[in-house]
């Protein structure tokens, strides 16, 4: 009996690494595969009605087709205008600065055919993007549901994290009240994203909402700031900020409170003043969970819906959507392969940048 | 003990500053506070209140009235309600918890053992995936299709598999796990409802808690393998000296250092599920309901029936408010002051 619990323990312990790991990964592959193939299967089909139900037609890439080309791509990509001179200018700087990584590259003796291949699909996908970007946000011309979304991504994320940042340090000093702070500051997170689009359609409404005596000092009250599209866009930001800055807090917070003391101790004793010990260690000590955080609420800031949708409904015109709130405009109106193509347009950007990301910055400060 | 879980601060602000903090901390305050003090006083508004203009101070400037809790909590929406409420509160935990049961194991293992999934065996039970499914839409029974491909996937296993030897490691596999999580939800539900349609499991809390374990692990795994890797590797190496299994490291020396983390990490995914909308819209018929879809029923043709809307959000946050007052305590210095020096 006794040897047999012995080698049932052996046993157990030689296959720990598999048990920590398989459940995880099991429940995460039953729900996550079979998305992705049917979502890739629908966008490259068209649905439609027949008469006794419905079917699928598979139609090849015509739906990237028209994002891309055809006649969503104003809607998509937005409105091409020829480039304005600042606009040349960022585009020419990326483009040398690019062609400097890659001389650098080809210089460093890790040098290899599918390394530079690599390189240059990002870079050429990086130099497209850019384009988009410099030809409609830069020239005064109209930007798409792909531009807008990107430019939620980066203010928002800059903006919490700068902001969580801040209070996650300020509410780890010793001062009376600070348990009560740390508790408020949470709040906005546990409020159901589409209750707090609701709250900020309240709170954004020029005649009925709590802000109508400086709508009206200002005579802005036939002017409804949200028809102004950079005042739309705003306003789904501001949204974002207030709703998801918590999140940065939270988690920071728990990396600062976890941090080790015995070096910011020595650093005392050898008489570091607060800014450096700041800058040297702790922000150190936070970089990996700083990094993890960035990449998870790019991710998720990426799918940005609820806000835009209830407060302004993606206008004026498109001017507040973003591409799954394009998606899900197309899927209600049974678009179904339009909707899916999006989705998985949504999915390769993403993935890039966020391989991007993990190589550039992620190795190199978490796993350094 | 005590030495554990002593706490040390090591700047003392000056007057001053103190103020200055205060300053910032309370504006803050004010930001976060006031759009929910709004939703209080909407909550006590009658509809003409809320039509006629702002009004800021019940009892002053408007006759605050129970009209809507009334309706809410036992008018004609309180069957609802409490169905709903019910629901939620036996799918946002449960889901929570599995979770952080799950993604803390599997982040551990990602940081401490090293994997090496084959790459040949990858791709064959992709291709036999791919087949299953595509012979589950020409008609085939799907227990057939299944069996066929589990046999066809063993298969090439013992020998296309075999063959192939390069292998992903583990950062290949954290980052599988976090992309899972970038395909936007709208591509994601026709897919899993048709999957829980035929599971029969649909309108049931089980496919609710499997759907949002699943959406939860990734954040799981990254967030706590950040956190157990602040931990020293010493302590464990001590513990595995002295004959501790790897089971017995994990749980009484890698957690108990880690609960700040795990703690925020909890109230993460916990608020997650406690506020999923889109999902929960198409898994759930009438038994399964979940609060967040009453709030956005209250946006009927007659436009949002703020007042109603007002209260259920309300409704919603208060349990999760009273699980983070209880909780933050533990998101605290001090844990690691000491444990090293022993």
């Amino acid at each position: 009996m006794h040897s047999r619990l012995q080698r049932l323990s052996s046993t157990m312990e030689r296959i720990a690494g598999h048990v920590f790991i398989w459940p995880a990964v099991l429940i995460v592959l039953f729900l996550a595969i079979f998305p992705l193939i049917i979502s890739l299967y629908l966008s490259l089909s068209r649905f439609q009605f027949v008469p006794g139900g419905f079917q699928f037609t598979f139609v090849g890439l015509a739906n990237y087709n028209k994002l891309l080309f055809g006649s969503e791509r104003n809607h998509f990509l937005g409105q091409m205008m020829g480039p304005s001179l600042a606009g040349a200018l960022v585009f020419g700087a990326v483009l040398v600065f690019m062609a400097w990584r890659l001389v650098r590259y080809g210089q460093s003796g890790r040098f290899s055919a599918g390394g530079l291949f690599q390189r240059l699909v990002v870079d050429a996908i990086f130099g497209l993007l850019l384009w988009v970007v410099v030809r409609t946000l830069l020239s005064g011309g109209f930007p798409g549901t792909l531009v807008v979304t990107l430019v939620y991504v980066f203010v928002d994320i800059a903006v919490q994290y700068c902001l969580g940042l801040a209070l996650a340090l300020l509410v780890t000093q010793r001062l009376a009240g600070r348990r009560f702070f740390r508790v408020v500051f949470l709040l906005p997170m546990m409020i159901t994203p589409v209750g707090v689009a609701y709250i900020f359609r309240m709170l954004t409404d020029t005649t009925k909402g709590p802000f109508y005596p400086i709508w009206s000092l200002l005579g802005l009250l036939n002017f409804s700031w949200v028809n102004i599209p950079w005042g739309a866009r705003a306003a789904v930001m501001i949204g974002d900020i207030w709703q998801w800055t918590p999140f940065m807090f939270i988690v920071l917070l728990a990396a600062l409170e976890g941090q080790s003391m015995e070096l910011i101790e020595a650093a005392l004793v050898d008489g570091a003043n607060r800014w450096q010990t700041f800058w040297r260690i702790t922000l150190p000590q936070v970089m990996p969970v700083t990094t993890t955080l960035i990449l998870i609420r790019m991710i998720e800031a990426f799918k940005i819906v609820d806000l835009p949708n209830v407060l302004t409904s993606g206008g004026p015109g498109t001017a507040t959507e973003s591409m799954t709130l394009q998606a899900y405009i197309a899927w209600r109106t049974l678009d179904l392969g339009g909707s899916a193509a999006i989705a998985y347009l949504l999915l390769f950007l993403v993935t890039l940048i966020a391989v991007m990301y993990i190589n550039v910055v992620r190795r190199r400060v978490a796993e350094a | 003990m005590s030495t554990l879980f002593q706490r040390k601060s090591l700047f003392t602000p000056s007057v001053a500053e103190r103020t200055l903090i205060y300053l910032a901390l309370g504006g803050w305050s004010i930001v976060v506070l006031f759009p929910l003090y709004w939703l209080l006083i909407t909550s006590l508004k009658l509809p003409i209140d809320v039509f006629n203009g702002p009004y800021y101070l019940p009892g002053i400037d408007f006759k605050p009235s129970l009209d809507a809790w009334q309706y809410v909590l036992v008018g004609d929406l309180a069957n609802d309600t409490l169905r709903n409420y019910v629901s939620t509160v036996i799918v946002a935990p449960t889901s929570a918890g599995l979770a952080l049961l799950l993604g803390m194991s599997a982040a551990y293992g990602l940081l401490r053992f090293q994997y090496r999934p084959r790459l040949g065996g990858i791709l064959s039970f992709i291709g036999c995936l791919v087949l299953a499914i595509f012979a589950i839409t020409l008609g085939v029974p799907w227990e057939i299709a299944v069996a066929a491909a589990v046999v066809l996937f063993i298969i090439l296993l013992q020998t296309i598999g075999r063959r192939f030897q390069r292998s992903l490691a583990n950062r290949d596999i954290a980052f599988w796990l976090i992309s899972q999580r970038i395909l936007p939800p709208v591509a994601v539900v026709i897919p899993i409802y048709v999957l829980f349609q035929r599971l029969g499991l649909l309108d049931t809390y089980l496919a609710l808690i499997i759907s949002y374990l699943a959406t939860n692990l990734p954040i799981v795994v990254w967030l706590m393998r950040d956190y157990f890797q602040s931990i020293p590797l010493e302590l464990e190496e001590c513990a595995s000296i002295d004959g501790a299994s790897r089971y017995r490291i994990f749980w009484s020396i890698v957690l108990p250092l880690a609960v700040p983390g795990l703690v925020a990490t909890f109230l993460f995914v916990l608020v997650f599920a406690w506020n999923e909308y889109l999902l929960a819209l198409f898994l759930s018929g009438a038994k399964s309901q979940t609060m967040p879809l009453t709030v956005a029923a209250q946006n009927s043709t007659r436009g949002p029936e703020w007042w109603y809307m007002s209260v259920l959000i309300l409704l919603m946050i208060i349990p999760v408010i009273a699980m983070a007052i209880v909780l933050e305590r533990y998101i605290a210095r001090g844990l690691l002051v000491g444990a090293i020096k022993g």
